[in-house]
């Protein structure tokens, strides 16, 4: 244990997800080292973060405003829609620049364990969206594991009706990696989904 | 193939230990309660990721420490491969092969293979339901790796089913027909896949306990393994998924009354007939040990006719047995190329390697 605040530096750092007691005392050994100036500054961002950002009120993205960059883009086309799980992938599809609809940002997935069912998910919300019929296609990218599954088939379900294109993210090989390297499941997968070539 | 090294922290009894093996019998010797067990059943967890003796993990971890760490060194065929797995109680379990992290634990399947013969076998004959299925599934898992995908993603299905049905039973006037649906849909498909693999496996492996049956009780007699279905329809059928949707629409009312999960394969039996009556009910005790036996050596000659020699563990199981008996097993300890065992009394066994075990110290003696 150490004296007083630096041990309260630690124990803060370590209820951070993924930082455990080793990584919060290096941590905390590197703000002791570094500028008041750089300490200050992540102080400083660290409380605007929790001022400033807010949740869109279209998608559910994180945002500066009452929308986010995203859904106030005019160049976005507004016919595609692709739903996730999280904030977090929106940035990694948007990483791809393939891209170019918007997003809607569900806030987890369909989970009866731990208690979270349709109605805690932005759903009520999809769906006003998908009202006017602006919406041509959908692009469902919620996680590929079981629970990413349950709340895809239960979107495509209640989706149908509309009469929107409804269509999920392909799984499979990941690119420039090795055939014998991938598990089974996932070669399965890819066997499953596999398309003629174009010749 | 044979485990060469291994290495306990903080498993059971065990702070510490490390021990050099080598191919052909080595015996663990030791009175009751001193740890032999424990360094036979860590070889079990390192080839199922599970322990023959308990269900739940935290008594595999020893008094006072985090979690426990087991690593083995296996020469399969002139090849070297290490295993490294930590068990973590409440957490996701680690792994490492040859030193690299693995993403996921159960990839470490199939590189250590053991069949493990224990006093708890008598069970697969006279216990419940639950024995028989993980009997069949952890051979499977063992045989074929991919069917721990299979069969985890079955099992967490139903954990998520049956924790919807619970929600629904707690307050009926939220039930969402649609998110049962979806659910019914993900349980159909998992059963599917769950089923026919365990089918398949039944009729690949009836013959051979018929066979290992007639060795181990010095006589014919006409053993039949039957696989017993929740749903029967499913048996019968080319798309059991589609028997099984009619089945849960059928029991719809009792599950939402009782919310649990009736239907798939969680709920199935692997029948076991000797000489037409269930054995469950009607073997003697010594027909039933037979039994166990012969249901231990066919997993081996399956092993066996897929082209590997597992690791033979004969924990605490040669005093049960007669000397007929034990003449049946002579043969499959001649053949493995390594074979652990664990015994109070010390046994016969003529160029067998032995170990001493006494209050958790592991002595070589020659």
């Amino acid at each position: 244990m150490y004296e007083g605040v630096v041990q309260d530096l630690i124990d803060e750092l370590g209820k951070l997800p993924g930082i455990g007691p080793k990584s919060a005392q290096r941590i905390a050994f590197h703000l002791l080292g570094v500028d008041a100036d750089q300490v200050r500054r992540l102080a400083e961002v660290l409380l605007q973060v929790k001022e400033r950002v807010r949740f869109c009120t279209v998608c559910g993205n994180v945002a500066e405003a009452d929308r986010c960059r995203i859904c106030t883009d005019p160049r976005r086309d507004a016919s595609v829609l692709c739903v996730v799980e999280e904030p977090k992938d929106v940035i990694a599809i948007e990483r791809t620049r393939e891209f170019h609809g918007r997003y809607h940002v569900l806030g987890g997935a369909i989970s009866p364990i731990d208690g979270i069912g349709p109605e805690d998910l932005r759903i009520r919300e999809l769906l006003q969206r998908l009202a006017d019929g602006a919406v041509k296609e959908l692009i469902i990218a919620t996680d590929p594991n079981l629970e990413g599954e349950a709340t895809a088939t239960y979107l495509a379900r209640i989706v149908a009706p509309l009469g929107v294109r409804v269509t999920r993210l392909a799984s499979g090989l990941p690119v420039g990696g090795d055939l014998e390297y991938a598990d089974e499941v996932t070669l399965g997968r890819a066997l499953e989904g596999r398309r003629a070539l174009d010749v | 193939m044979y485990l060469e090294e291994l290495r306990l922290a903080d498993f059971r009894s065990y702070g510490s230990l490390s021990l050099n093996l080598t191919p052909g019998v080595t015996v663990f010797v030791g009175a009751n309660g001193q740890g032999k067990t424990n360094i036979v059943e860590a070889v079990g967890y390192l080839a199922t990721l599970r322990s023959h003796r308990t269900a739940v993990e935290s008594p595999l971890i020893r008094e006072g420490a985090s979690r426990a760490r087991i690593r083995g060194v296996v020469v399969d065929d002139g090849r070297t491969t290490s295993v490294d797995v930590d068990i973590i109680p409440g957490q996701a379990n680690n792994a490492w092969i040859n030193g690299v992290r693995v993403r996921r634990v159960r990839e470490i399947l199939g590189i250590c293979k053991a069949v493990v013969f224990s006093p708890e076998d008598l069970k697969l004959v006279r216990g419940d339901p639950a024995s028989r299925r993980e009997y069949l599934d952890d051979l499977l898992v063992s045989l074929r790796p991919r069917y721990a995908a299979i069969r985890s993603e079955y099992e967490r299905t139903v954990h998520q089913r049956n924790a919807y049905l619970k929600e629904t039973l707690k307050r009926p006037h939220r039930l969402d027909p649609s998110h049962l649906d979806v659910w019914d849909q993900q349980l159909c498909r998992a059963a599917e896949a769950l089923l026919k693999a365990r089918l398949s496996l039944t009729s690949s492996l009836a013959p051979l306990v018929e066979q290992a049956y007639a060795a181990v009780a010095g006589h014919h007699s006409v053993v039949r393994l039957e696989y017993r279905s929740s749903v029967p329809e499913a048996l019968t059928t080319q798309e059991p998924e589609a028997a099984y949707l009619a089945a849960i629409h059928r029991l719809r009312e009792a599950e939402l009354a009782r919310g649990i999960t009736l239907v798939g394969p969680h709920r199935d039996d692997l029948d076991i007939f000797l000489d037409d009556r269930p054995a469950r009910m009607y073997a003697s005790h010594g027909e039933a040990w037979s039994l166990a036996l012969a249901l231990r050596l066919a997993a081996y000659e399956m092993f066996r006719r897929d082209g590997t020699r597992p690791i033979l563990v004969l924990d605490d199981v040669l005093a049960e047995l007669d000397s007929g008996r034990r003449q049946a097993l002579t043969e499959t300890i001649d053949e493995a190329e390594q074979v652990l065992l664990t015994t109070a009394v010390d046994e016969d066994l003529p160029k067998a390697t032995r170990f001493l075990v006494r209050a958790g110290e592991v002595r070589r003696v020659d």
